[in-house]
């Protein structure tokens, strides 16, 4: 497991691009930004496709890039993964993730044994004989995975790697690769705008926003209480942390959130419920009837949110501290039926089909 | 899957410009056809021009004949001499297909004959001029080339024409005289590209005729060989009057005129020799 | 549902029926009697078989030079790229003729090239066989260039910066990811590249001449023998436009699917 260590400088045109970012070993960091951000002129100088006009970058001890060192890409052991599979398309799935092994002067036979087991490994041991034209775009994103660490990269990059799957192949294509990632241990920056991505893949979120971090954290700190307004405006989510649970997920101190899993959570995994602050709907007093969850807070803060009214929540006394920052989108005419003002307590609820638990980072 | 009607406006717009293109096809196709066919332009008005006189003649006449029919224009005024000028095989067949033309004058007895035997020629043609074969070799004569079999020297590089063509039959013919073989490092198609070899100094020499030496105006110097006038070597200027023409008369003068001392005072300043 | 416009189908046929009827007329003014015997003379054969040699040799040539040419046209960043690939395409609007001359003044024994080739080694390069595929080189060329550049621009650098990542260096980059992916672009080039040499004819005549056996190739025979022989030209035409209909459909049949 390698350190990443990168202090780079780009300028093209009239954009410039001027990060220091670290990622421990084994490590898995999230890069979000808006389009335009520099996400992915970062991981092209990482990567070693465009040459910073400025800095460092050093990999495990090793200096992959200075004013007067320049890696070339072949020799750097970055794997990269793209929205595209890019699987070479005149070879087979299982010659595509051998390639790898294959260019770095493993012999024919021991790359495919090491490509068949990586095949294996993304559950894709059946399409080893197929061209890239007959997979699917979740298939092909499956090889190529498999393809990107058959060569057991020191550092993985991720460029969007799920923006051009169908809707319907993203969480299994994610949880797949939150498995492996975290199975080979592998330094991985993945780049995305995509909170969801952020939230089941990452230990910390890296926030870029013109050429510059703006915000960086753990991936709970970042999405609850956003300092930066790119993450504000991506996160915006209300996201409660705890352990995956046959209902939906249950918090550290035992209470419920009711919900779904998109995506296959074993119980008793770590996790995160997340729903939007316009589906919470607010009460002074305990609500009851259709499958939901309730939980008591004490109103700290209430703030115009466009043509709503955005109310910040924080703990009770004796409370749990999680609820500091939970939101809710109501209307203003909401507000004055409820007449509630800051320090007032009361309940925040959701409809279980709001909810929706993934797993998440550690 | 469109459902969209076609306006009647849209419709009258597309066969407009239908017709436009189909205008524009006939155009250019009836332009294509019209240059193609006045290669054998026809006097078909003779009746209404009759001083108009049509000579069929061989390529390598083309200098000497168009500085002739000056002066012959200049002798009968009110005459107009118009030229069809091309390679002798293709004039006769021209005339024996009954192609209009007064006077056809070829560069081979043997493309004369062909017009004769279909009955196409007045009377017996006659030959008036002969040119022979030379080497031409660069100016100075770097490789000292004396004689036909020189040409097989070591070191020296010689260009004829293809046998299939006259020049390169002749070739042929004076290879035969000599009694030896060339080896040339190629057969062109015309005397004219053999000549260019030689002046661009790719070959050493070149087997051309002598009025091909004396136009290139020293450029290249011409050697003379005794094979030169030998049977099936020279080659023969024969001229006649097409028979049915409608200016037998005018055809006749200009006959005689080319025969005649102007015509060979024209013809030996070509290099051609005269009878 | 039919989508073409139907104004368009009486000049299309009219397009078709230019290029078809010729062809046809060429089939019906062929002497069948006498073709077996017409394309089987020495002439024919020693023509037909420097046709194919040479054309094939060209064809190397091309790969061989126009492939790292395209290469590098598609693929770097060179000042004067425009520049550069506006004369690759020369030859395509010159015509042959014009190729030869330029051929025969750069390495004709009077040239600056061939003038020293000539007085240092004693080598002559016009009237040989090398004249012929040099002629056929410079004029099929561009064909290659051009079909293999935009195959190459097409498949873009992406298949590349993936190769480079899993640790390709450049060379196994370049026979295991470029090549393949662009193959058919190459093939299709190749082989308009041969049919471009088979018909070669102003520039092989002007720069290396007309010697059965050494320089004279199909063309040049057809054209030598339209002089005197036109059954014997008429049927080695024939031989030539079934050689390129067969080139065309192996091309053809390839890129459509």
């Amino acid at each position: 497991m390698s350190r990443l260590a990168a202090d780079v400088g780009v300028v093209r045109g009239s954009f410039e691009l001027d990060v220091s970012l670290t990622v421990e070993p084994g490590e898995v960091v999230a890069l979000l930004g808006s389009n335009g951000a520099g996400k992915s002129t970062l991981l092209g100088a990482l990567a070693g496709l465009y040459r910073p006009t400025r800095g460092e970058i050093v990999l495990g001890g090793r200096t992959l890039s200075s004013p007067s060192v320049a890696v070339p890409v072949h020799r750097r052991r970055v794997g990269l993964l793209s929205q595209q599979a890019l699987l070479f398309p005149h070879l087979t799935a299982l010659d595509n993730v051998a390639f790898g092994p294959r260019s770095t002067g493993g012999g024919r036979r021991a790359a495919r044994e090491t490509a068949q087991r990586w095949l294996d490994e993304v559950d894709a041991a059946a399409l080893a004989g197929r061209r890239p034209a007959q997979l699917s775009g979740g298939q092909a994103q499956r090889v190529a995975i498999a393809r990107a660490l058959a060569c057991d990269p020191e550092l993985l990059l991720l460029d969007e790697p799920f923006a051009a799957l169908d809707v319907d192949a993203t969480p299994a294509i994610r949880s797949l690769l939150r498995r492996v990632v975290r199975a080979t241990g592998v330094t991985t920056l993945v780049v995305t705008h995509d909170v969801l991505d952020a939230v089941v893949l990452a230990d910390r979120i890296v926030v870029l926003d013109a050429g510059r971090v703006v915000e960086t954290g753990t991936t709970t700190d970042v999405l609850t209480r956003p300092r930066s307004a790119f993450a504000a405006r991506i996160a915006g989510l209300d996201l409660v942390p705890g352990r995956s649970s046959a209902e939906g997920l249950v918090t550290g101190e035992g209470t419920v959130v009711v919900g779904t899993h998109p995506e296959p959570v074993e119980q008793g995994e770590p996790a995160v419920a997340l729903f939007a602050p316009a589906s919470v709907s607010v009460f002074r007093d305990k609500p009851g009837g259709s499958p939901r969850t309730a939980l008591p807070v004490r109103l700290a803060a209430m703030e115009p949110h466009g043509e709503l009214v955005r109310l910040r929540a924080a703990p009770l006394d004796g409370g749990p501290g999680w609820v500091e920052g939970l939101a809710a989108d109501v209307t203003p005419a909401a507000v004055a039926e409820l007449g509630v003002e800051p320090g007032d307590d009361v309940w925040f609820a959701v409809k279980a089909a709001e909810v929706t638990v993934h797993p998440a980072g550690r | 899957m469109s459902t969209t009607q076609r306006s009647p406006r849209t419709a009258r717009r597309g066969a407009v410009l239908v017709a436009a293109l189909v205008a524009l096809l006939g155009l250019s196709l009836a332009a294509c056809g019209g240059s193609g066919s006045s290669d054998q332009a026809s006097p078909s008005g003779q009746q209404a021009a009759p001083k108009t006189l049509t000579v069929s003649a061989a390529a390598s006449l083309t200098d000497v004949y168009q500085q002739l029919a000056q002066q012959f224009q200049a002798a009968n005024p009110g005459t107009t001499v118009k030229f069809n000028f091309g390679g002798s095989d293709q004039l006769a067949q021209q005339v024996v297909q009954g192609a209009p033309a007064d006077v056809l004058a070829t560069a081979s007895s043997k493309t004369m004959q062909t017009a004769v035997q279909a009955g196409k020629i007045q009377g017996e043609p006659i030959v008036y001029a002969t040119n022979q074969p030379e080497i031409a070799v660069a100016p100075t004569n770097p490789k000292q080339i004396a004689s036909f079999t020189d040409l097989n020297k070591p070191g020296v590089t010689t260009v004829v024409c293809a046998p299939a063509v006259p020049c390169g039959a002749a070739a042929t013919a004076a290879e035969k005289a000599a009694n030896v073989t060339l080896h040339p490092v190629s057969e062109e198609q015309d005397v004219k590209s053999v000549l260019t070899r030689v002046e661009t100094g790719n070959a050493d020499a070149g087997v051309v005729y002598v009025t091909d030496v004396k136009s290139a105006q020293g450029k290249v110097q011409g050697v003379t060989f005794p094979q030169a006038t030998a049977q099936g070597v020279v080659q023969t200027y024969p001229i006649g009057v097409v028979a049915g023409s409608p200016n037998a008369q005018l055809a006749q003068s200009w006959v005689s005129f080319v025969t005649g001392p102007q015509g060979k005072a024209a013809l030996q300043q070509a290099g051609f020799t005269t009878k | 549902m039919n989508g073409v416009p139907r104004f368009l189908w009486l000049p299309a046929a009219l397009a078709w029926l230019l290029v078809a009827v010729p062809v046809v007329g060429l089939l019906l003014r062929v002497d069948l009697s006498n073709f077996f015997a017409l394309v089987t003379s020495d002439a024919a054969l020693a023509a037909l078989w420097l046709s194919l040699k040479t054309g094939l040799a060209t064809m190397v040539c091309c790969l061989v030079l126009g492939g790292p040419l395209a290469i590098v046209l598609a693929r770097s960043h060179l000042p004067g790229l425009p520049f550069i690939r506006s004369v690759v395409l020369l030859p395509l609007v010159l015509p042959p003729v014009v190729g030869g001359l330029t051929l025969l003044f750069l390495l004709g024994r009077t040239g600056p090239v061939g003038g020293f080739l000539y007085d240092e080694f004693g080598i002559t390069v016009p009237f040989s066989t090398t004249a012929v595929v040099l002629a056929q080189t410079f004029v099929a060329m561009p064909f290659l260039v051009v079909s293999l550049e935009g195959s190459l621009r097409t498949a873009g650098e992406r298949y590349e910066a993936v190769a480079a990542t899993l640790g390709a260096s450049p060379v196994t980059t370049l026979w295991r990811v470029t090549i393949p992916v662009v193959l058919p672009g190459l093939l299709s080039g190749s082989v308009l590249a041969f049919a471009r040499a088979l018909g070669e004819f102003g520039a092989t005549i002007t720069f290396a001449g007309s010697l059965q056996g050494t320089t004279r190739t199909l063309p040049l025979l057809i054209y030598l023998q339209s002089q005197d022989d036109i059954d014997g030209a008429v049927a080695m035409s024939l031989v030539l436009v079934v050689i390129a209909i067969l080139v065309i459909v192996v091309t053809r049949t390839r890129d459509v699917r």
